[in-house]
């Protein structure tokens, strides 16, 4: 543990410095060119504004509704049936749509069954192995301006399935 | 696509309210999630502005097209319809590497400006198909080091936190793999259509 804390810790600050002493080396003008760079992002972070909001309010009404629990209910037969365990069931379906939703499942997860169970396991590594693609999709989109987005969402949608079954097998050959 | 899913959610969840009786919860839910949307667009200001400026440095000094360099025969097969010699590489691969080591926030500017330049690229509104894959492989998450999950753990008194590092490494690698070969699927069948 005491290595990877110690690698993620160096990591940035190695990329800055290595990053100034190239500059410097080729003669870029450093400061001038970090604050031309550095205003884009204050652009990009307000043209975000819009296209985080609506979605968050959306998925928010979903989920204080309570329909969002009743959908997933719904769901939970058939899912079991393929075998994907009751427990879990919650947390695959959110896990695409609300980063946020995902995390505090996971945490409610890893406290009620503990964080060495087998369900504790499988929600950690569910967490760490898919990321939101509602999110993803929203903010690498909206901020350059996508409008049509083809296959993108059913691909990204299909990559997280993917990945849940993976987690679920692995952890039950790993773990079980 | 996404008009229909917003408009659903949204919709089924006041429906729902109605019949639930948790309108209440509903116009709460709506007002909190709008302000934690713009706290977390500011909250992005300060690490995009950061690692965009630090990514012109290297743009401008070569660091990003040096880097590109190494990676480019296996970044090409992922990418065939980007120029190897153009910045988008050099962006895409700064995402990937980011996201690999668990930096979240420094992956998500380098992400956009991997669209913005594709978006040049293509120079249309329409997600192109080099943008549908960098999608797939984000939202599959490439981490080595999930340092969110490992930090629950210890909170919760895991004896070993670090134990689903291997599993979600395996994991990963299967989603990624899943991702670029659903996306790969999925443009044989967009050629095809095109072509009948």
């Amino acid at each position: 543990m005491s290595i990877v804390t110690t690698i993620s810790t160096w990591l940035i600050p190695c990329i800055i410095l290595l990053v100034l002493l190239v500059g410097t080396w080729k003669k870029v003008p450093t400061y001038e060119t970090f604050v031309e760079g550095g205003k884009e992002g204050v652009q990009m972070a307000i043209s975000l504004l819009p296209f985080l909001l609506g979605m968050m309010v959306s998925i928010a009404i979903f989920r204080a509704s309570g329909a969002m629990e009743a959908f997933v209910s719904m769901l939970n037969p058939i899912l079991s049936m393929i075998g994907i365990p009751s427990d879990i069931v919650p947390l695959a379906m959110v896990r695409p749509i609300s980063g946020t939703a995902a995390l505090g499942m996971t945490t409610e997860l890893i406290s009620t069954h503990g964080p060495d169970s087998f369900i504790g396991r499988l929600a950690s590594t569910m967490q760490g192995s898919t990321d939101t693609t509602l999110y993803i999709i929203t903010v690498y989109f909206g901020a350059v301006g996508i409008k049509r987005m083809g296959d993108a969402l059913k691909v990204g949608l299909l990559a997280d399935f993917i990945g849940i079954m993976a987690s679920i097998i692995v952890v039950s050959i790993v773990f079980g | 696509m996404v008009n229909l899913i917003w408009v659903a959610m949204a919709a089924i969840g006041i429906f729902y309210a109605m019949i639930n009786g948790t309108m209440e919860d509903v116009n709460e839910a709506l007002f909190k999630s709008a302000d934690d949307a713009v706290m977390l667009s500011i909250g992005l200001i300060s690490v995009l502005v950061f690692w965009l400026g630090l990514m012109k440095i290297a743009e401008a000094s070569g660091l990003l097209e040096g880097m590109s360099k190494i990676f480019r025969p296996f970044i090409k097969r992922l990418f065939p319809d980007i120029p190897p010699d153009h910045p988008a590489m050099g962006y895409i691969l700064s995402n990937i590497s980011a996201n690999l080591f668990g930096l979240g926030n420094a992956a998500t500017p380098m992400g956009i400006k991997a669209m913005e330049q594709m978006k040049k690229l293509s120079g249309s509104d329409r997600a192109s198909r080099s943008m549908i894959t960098f999608l797939a492989i984000n939202t599959s998450s490439v981490t080595l080091i999930p340092t969110t999950v490992i930090a629950i753990r210890m909170k919760y008194d895991s004896i070993s936190p670090t134990e689903i590092v291997g599993t979600t490494i395996i994991a990963t690698l299967i989603s990624t793999l899943g991702a670029i070969i659903v996306d790969r699927i999925f443009h044989i069948i967009r050629t095809r259509r095109n072509e009948s």
